[in-house]
């Protein structure tokens, strides 16, 4: 017999190696996990396997150029990311942006965190081993790409935004398309929970599962669905509001379960408010330029230090720079949700069994790409 | 002479049909599949997709066989034929008909549950030897749930020869002669709880076969694929019909057991198609089940065996002999 398993029969624990490729991870993350038995005594997160030095590219290239960069970082939100580098570079540059523009931005956004929610749900339940959901999940997804290929020319990678606006004014083909997809789609969630939520082994494999205390997210840092799910209210839209979402009316869902079922409810939840700000920005969706006119081809932002936040689909996305005057950022920082709601897993996972450790991982919604950056 | 013939022709019958059903079972489940999640399935090989078999098949036999360094040779080579090998015996002792049986077993069920247990522990072996630990974790799971399931399903098992007083399957279908409030399952007279009871075997049986929900041997989220993760070719080929095997030998000892096997329901033309209605229906359940349900944590599995399967079954039990006693 072979020596791996001859060691493995006289150590008490022994190291599985989980990834970098492995159905579980969803992307090149590789777990170092301690197992005891199937209980993880200690499971630590590898890195750096799809790392492409974004923030290094930011500080060598000019502003302009930088845009396709946003759109691979967080593929499945990432007009989200759009957001955050042109909010970033507006408020360096003081670049006005017309109305039109940030009801267009908000609606693009909103759809693409539906849509990136959606392929959460499907990918979580394949975790937890129900193939059907996902099926039905990539069903209303494909409307949303489909409608956002119509206005952003792309359907993964977006890079829809510009500085003072947005690259493509959206048409009476996209608002009708929008509605009758919000038509569409809302009484699809309670069929969601009719064959996932109320399962009895799906509340099994979440209920009182992933325990992530408050204090935890708050030491780690982690933001978005996994903070709310611990019973913070806690959503840049509504605490730093930005762009034009202090004209919707709509909440921020809130468990205070702190288990994978409680991140689960937020994300669902999150869904149908979404549907409420795109309805809400289509009824308000003023006439007008979809693009500031005068913005210089080459941007020199004033000598200063500029930060902007925006919540993404998986929490805080906020980027910092430093610029020194000249068409280059001097220093560029990205700070990703994912990677600070990864980092709390280690903590969490620990005396776990290895398939509610999967489960958990799989709660936290992690995007490999945005992580290494 | 006689004897020979019948041995003969059993064999080719039973290597034959069982050859389509293990193709085509695939297919239904691809295509049951499919449609359940709004998709076609299978459908570009022939007419929709019904030569996919084959073309699984050919290409499953002509890929080369790689045998892992880690990997015990002999044991890993063994494992999918042994796991195959006594999932096709088992069919020498299913009555399909009134005179439609291979043998004719005084002791079928006792065979079938003996025999059936070779399954649990060429899983084993096959993760074991693969020298992976993936699929070592995935043995040791299989072999925790086939004791865990197989005590509540032999405990139902005997509920059933006390009430037939044989263990012979043939004795057991023909005692439930008649419509079908004669069947096992709802012979509240024997006992009050055999509706309950068979969906405790049925639930077993699924168990047993290491079929979602309890899949946890090839959890493929946790695991990569389990015990087959190591195997491919016609290693992994043998050990996806070996599951369908299973699949039909429980469908066929729950449709026996429980369903009145060959039976009409309304107690007409009684025969052996009445038996196949019966097993082709549980099995569409199965894969119905497959494709709805998220899988089971080793623990949920264990509790759900241990702390209600079995309480329950025991309970069965005393109340079936209650009953015997005093009607």
């Amino acid at each position: 017999m072979s020596t791996l398993l001859g060691q493995s029969q006289l150590q008490e624990t022994f190291e599985l190696n989980i990834g970098p490729q492995h159905p579980a991870t969803h992307g090149v993350l590789r777990l170092k996990v301690t197992m005891d038995g199937e209980y993880i005594v200690k499971a630590e997160p590898v890195l750096g396997y799809i790392h492409r030095m974004h923030e290094k590219m930011g500080e060598n290239r000019t502003w302009n150029k930088f845009w396709p960069n946003l759109g691979r970082l967080d593929y499945l939100s990432a007009i989200a990311y759009n957001h955050g580098y042109a909010g970033l570079v507006e408020r360096a540059a003081g670049i006005e942006v017309p109305e039109r523009a940030e009801y267009i931005r908000v609606i693009t956004v909103e759809l693409n965190r539906i849509q990136s929610h959606l392929l959460w749900f499907g990918a979580f339940v394949l975790d937890l081993g129900g193939f059907t959901p996902l099926m039905y999940a990539f069903d209303e997804r494909e409307q949303i790409l489909d409608l956002l290929e119509s206005v952003t020319g792309s359907r993964l990678t977006y890079c829809y935004f510009r500085f003072g606006g947005v690259y493509n004014d959206i048409d009476d083909d996209f608002i009708t398309g929008t509605r009758a997809f919000i038509k569409r789609f809302r009484p699809q969630i309670p069929m969601y929970h009719d064959l996932v939520t109320g399962n009895v082994i799906l509340m099994e494999r979440l209920v009182d599962i992933g325990h992530v205390s408050s204090e935890m997210c708050r030491k780690y840092g982690a933001t978005g669905p996994v903070l709310r799910g611990s019973g913070v209210n806690f959503d840049i839209r509504k605490n730093e509001p930005y762009s034009v979402y202090p004209e919707f009316d709509f909440d921020v869902p809130v468990y205070t379960e702190c288990d994978s079922m409680a991140r689960y409810m937020v994300r669902m939840k999150e869904m149908e408010q979404s549907l409420r700000i795109i309805e809400q920005a289509l009824d308000k969706i003023p006439d007008g330029p979809y693009i500031a006119e005068k913005v210089p081809k080459m941007i020199k932002p004033v000598k200063g230090d500029y930060h902007f936040a925006v919540e993404a689909a998986r929490g805080t996305f906020s980027m910092r720079t430093v610029s020194d005057g000249t068409n280059q950022s001097y220093r560029m920082r990205l700070r990703s949700p994912t990677y600070s709601n990864l980092s709390l897993f280690e903590e969490a996972s620990r005396g776990m069994l290895l398939a509610d450790a999967l489960a958990f991982m799989g709660s936290l919604d992690l995007v490999i790409p945005e992580m290494d950056r | 002479m006689d004897e020979l013939i019948r041995i003969l022709s059993y064999f080719v019958g039973i290597a034959a049909f069982l050859g389509l059903n293990l193709a085509y079972l695939g297919w239904v489940e691809r295509k049951g599949a499919g449609h359940i999640q709004r998709r076609n399935g299978p459908k570009e090989v022939g007419p929709y997709g019904l030569l996919q078999p084959l073309a699984d098949g050919l290409k499953l036999m002509s890929k080369q066989l790689i045998v892992p360094d880690n990997a015990d040779r002999i044991l890993y080579m063994a494992a999918p034929v042994l796991c195959m090998v006594a999932s096709v015996i088992l069919f020498v002792a299913i009555p399909w008909g009134e005179n439609l049986v291979p043998r004719e077993f005084d002791f079928g069920l006792l065979m079938i549950f003996s025999v059936a247990s070779a399954a649990g522990l060429s899983i084993l072996m096959g993760g074991w030897a693969s020298g992976n630990k993936y699929s070592l974790i995935a043995g040791t799971r299989a072999v925790s749930q086939s004791v865990a399931y197989e005590v509540p399903m032999l405990i139902t098992a005997i509920t059933i020869v006390m009430i037939s007083g044989s263990m012979n399957l043939n004795e057991i279908v023909r005692q439930q002669a008649g419509g079908f409030w004669h069947w096992n399952f709802l012979a509240f007279n024997k006992s009050i709880f055999m509706p309950i009871s068979f969906l405790v075997f049925f639930t077993c049986s699924m168990a047993e076969t290491n079929r979602a929900p309890f899949d946890l041997g090839e959890a493929e989220s946790e695991l990569v694929a389990g015990y087959i993760t190591e195997y491919g070719g016609m290693g992994f080929g043998l050990f996806m019909m070996a599951e369908y095997a299973n699949l039909m030998i429980g469908c066929s000892l729950t449709t026996i057991l429980f369903l009145g096997g060959w039976q009409c329901p309304f107690g007409i033309f009684p025969g052996p198609h009445w038996f196949l209605i019966k097993m082709y229906f549980l099995i569409w359940c199965f894969v119905w089940i497959r494709w709805t349900y998220p899988r089971t944590t080793l623990w949920g599995l264990l509790n759900l065996s241990w702390k209600y399967l079995i309480p329950f079954s025991l309970v069965n039990l005393l109340v079936t002999a209650l009953f015997i006693k005093v009607f």
